[in-house]
């Protein structure tokens, strides 16, 4: 038999090798999977994990990997701060998707006017809708009291509504023949969020990511706000005798998600997805739960984590397009994952002893 | 349905057969609530009972083993979500959130090739001359043996956790898990077989779906009916037969806007379809906010771990 025991202090070791551990957990698994499904497993784990790196298509699909990168790590940074505080925001979705009908619509609003100011306008615009979007879970639970888990999921649906809405009606391309689908923005060159270097397949959105994940990294360690955000996660009753207002952390936390989870859905719109569509939001929002994690809710894990699971997506892609291999076996994949964090994580804090002979 | 008009027996007939999934899963996750337990996993768990009972349906030909099949996968699923919680102890929120993802990817895996597919269809138990009654008809003698046992599971479910001995054990578990521990009781047994309960009936629920309620499979079928069983047992206040209420009320609902819908209404679809979801965090609000009477109900111990110290 096996006991636990709680340790005194976590683990410093455990705290970083977590990931790694769970990640080649996750692949053997994994391995497993696409085995049963009669994939060779250790081709397909090489295709997701070696291929974008260092295969013969790198060139171009090492750019992929920083466009799916950018909106999940804006994403699971501004989700990482609630979680840490008990802020549970898993709406992200629908604030990403509202961020991104916000700015387009302001980018729409004045086409085809050139001036340099649209773009920046515009992104205020998403950063403004995910946030209103989230304000509203956050007033909900702060003045009424409400679940702000089931509430920013219910509004995810929502905002799903208004999206098909937009593509089919408010927004829908009046040159377009009456198909579903906005105004390309790469033919809209003052609203377009364009490569900054040519098959880079860096944008704006990931010149923003790692801005903010620094930003949040020293909002965290050598802020006082960072710090009540750690103190009312790790002990909730210290925080209120030490004058931390929940209202307001709550209301910090749940507009910084939904702002950061607009502003990706922005540099989506107008970047590599190029318009509004009905089928435009493809579940960043929620993948960025599972980075969060991956990261450890540390603002740099989870720009490392982000990458690592932009990884799957473009290598999940190719292993698709290649071997075969049906998109929804990298969700699973992706799920695996977030089993193997959870459930690696008991060894931070408490070790394993066996428990010698019979009770 | 009718065109212009909504015949309100066949209104009422349909929104019992709608409430049955939401029904089924929101009565399995009181029982783990009051447990203590809270498994956010709610639609991982429906959507693979939903493809597990289809598959199984689908094979056999057996509607009845088809929701047998269901039970089973989503009580599977559930026991991932009880290891990790109960022994290696892990956060509940976000192991309910890895079970959902999970559970969306498996089923979207597992259906491959069953879309487009027609299921075994599920008779109406034969009433006899009952079923041609005027307006009772439809309504109490025209269903199929999973509506009839779902009420009865809700009435199982009120008696059992009410009136009997296993119940008051669960709510003490769910209440004090450490006064629990210290008279004896195994705790982590206790909230395991809860949790697998709760796994077996969202399972159930989503069986339902695929093999009546649509009845076929798509991917995302659930469409967030497990996150509203989770919202209707707040919606109960922990009380089953409340929760019977809540889901005739969600059922009635969906029903009602799709009959709008049909009939050509003045309001446009978009806000029609968008309603259960408003109506759904409406209710939430109304319900904690009076002077937190719902939230004076909730299990003490809900969603924290339990861990024996020696």
């Amino acid at each position: 038999m096996l006991r636990l025991e709680r340790r005194p202090n976590p683990s410093r070791f455990w705290l970083y090798a977590t990931p790694p551990v769970a990640v080649v957990l996750t692949m053997i698994a994994g391995g497993l999977l696409f085995a049963a499904m009669g994939k060779d497993p250790v081709a397909v784990i090489r295709t997701i994990f070696w291929e974008p790196l260092f295969g013969d298509f790198a060139f171009y699909l090492r750019g992929q990997l920083l466009v799916k990168a950018g909106p999940l790590i804006l994403i699971a940074i501004g989700l990482a701060m609630g979680f840490r505080a008990g802020i549970w925001n898993i709406g992200a979705e629908g604030q990403y998707i509202m961020g991104a009908i916000c700015g387009a619509a302001v980018g729409l609003a004045v086409y085809p006017t050139e001036s340099r100011l649209i773009f920046p306008v515009m992104v205020l615009a998403g950063a403004l809708g995910g946030w209103a979007w989230a304000m509203i879970p956050a007033i909900l639970r702060t003045r009424f009291n409400t679940n702000e888990i089931l509430v920013s999921l219910m509004l995810v649906y929502v905002a799903e509504t208004i999206l098909a809405k937009a593509a089919t009606g408010f927004l829908r391309n009046p040159d377009g023949m009456g198909f579903p689908g906005s105004r390309n923005f790469s033919s809209y060159p003052a609203a377009a969020n364009a490569e900054l270097f040519a098959g880079s397949g860096l944008h704006w959105g990931g010149v923003t990511a790692v801005f903010v994940a620094l930003a949040a990294h020293v909002l965290l360690r050598h802020h006082v706000l960072g710090y009540q955000i750690r103190l009312a996660g790790q002990a909730p009753r210290a925080a209120r005798f030490h004058g931390v207002d929940p209202t307001r952390l709550v209301i910090f936390c749940m507009g910084l998600s939904g702002a950061l989870a607009g502003l990706a859905g922005l540099f989506e719109v107008a970047g590599p997805a190029g318009q509004i569509s009905i089928d435009f939001n493809s579940g960043y929002g929620f993948t960025a739960i599972i980075v969060a994690f991956l990261g450890r809710l540390n603002p740099l894990g989870i720009v490392l984590a982000g990458l690592l699971m932009a990884l799957t997506y473009v290598g999940g892609e190719m292993a698709s397009t290649n071997m075969g291999l049906p998109a929804a076996a990298i969700q699973v994949f992706q799920g695996m994952l977030l089993f193997f964090l959870l459930g690696v994580d008991v060894l931070t804090n408490y070790r394993i002893r066996p428990v010698k002979g019979a009770r | 349905m009718l065109f212009g008009t909504i015949d309100p027996v066949t209104l009422v007939a349909a929104l019992i057969v709608a409430s049955v999934p939401i029904l089924l899963a929101a009565t399995g996750e009181l029982v783990v609530e009051k447990a203590g337990v809270l498994n956010l996993g709610v639609e991982g768990m429906m959507i693979t009972g939903a493809i597990g009972g289809f598959i199984i349906a689908v094979a056999t030909g057996s509607p009845a083993m088809g929701f047998l099949g269901g039970a089973i996968a989503g009580a599977l699923l559930s026991l991932i979500f009880a290891f990790l919680t109960q022994f290696l102890l892990t956060n509940q929120v976000a192991t309910g959130l890895a079970l959902t993802l999970f559970g969306l990817g498996l089923s979207s895996l597992l259906g491959q090739g069953y879309n487009g597919i027609k299921p075994p269809a599920t008779h109406p138990l034969p009433f006899g001359p009952l079923a041609d009654l005027p307006v009772l008809g439809p309504i109490l003698f025209g269903h199929d043996l999973l509506v009839y046992l779902s009420v009865a599971l809700v009435a199982g479910t009120a008696w059992v956790m009410g009136r009997t001995r296993l119940g008051l054990i669960i709510r003490a578990v769910g209440e004090n898990h450490d006064a629990a521990h210290s008279l004896g009781y195994k705790v982590v047994r206790v909230r395991v077989l809860c949790i697998l309960f709760g796994g077996a009936m969202a399972g159930l629920g989503g069986a339902y779906l695929s093999l009546v309620r649509v009845p076929q499979w798509t991917d995302g079928i659930t469409a967030g009916a497990g996150w509203i069983a989770l919202a209707i047992v707040v919606f109960a206040s922990w009380r089953p037969w409340r929760v019977l209420l809540g889901a005739w009320l969600f059922g009635g609902i969906s029903v009602l806007q799709l009959n709008l819908q049909a009939a050509g209404s003045a309001i446009p679809v978009e806000y029609l379809s968008m309603s259960p979801y408003l109506v759904t965090i409406l209710v939430l609000v109304v319900m904690s906010s009076g002077r937190g009477r719902a939230a004076v109900n909730a299990p003490a111990s809900l969603g924290q771990g339990f861990h024996a110290s020696q």
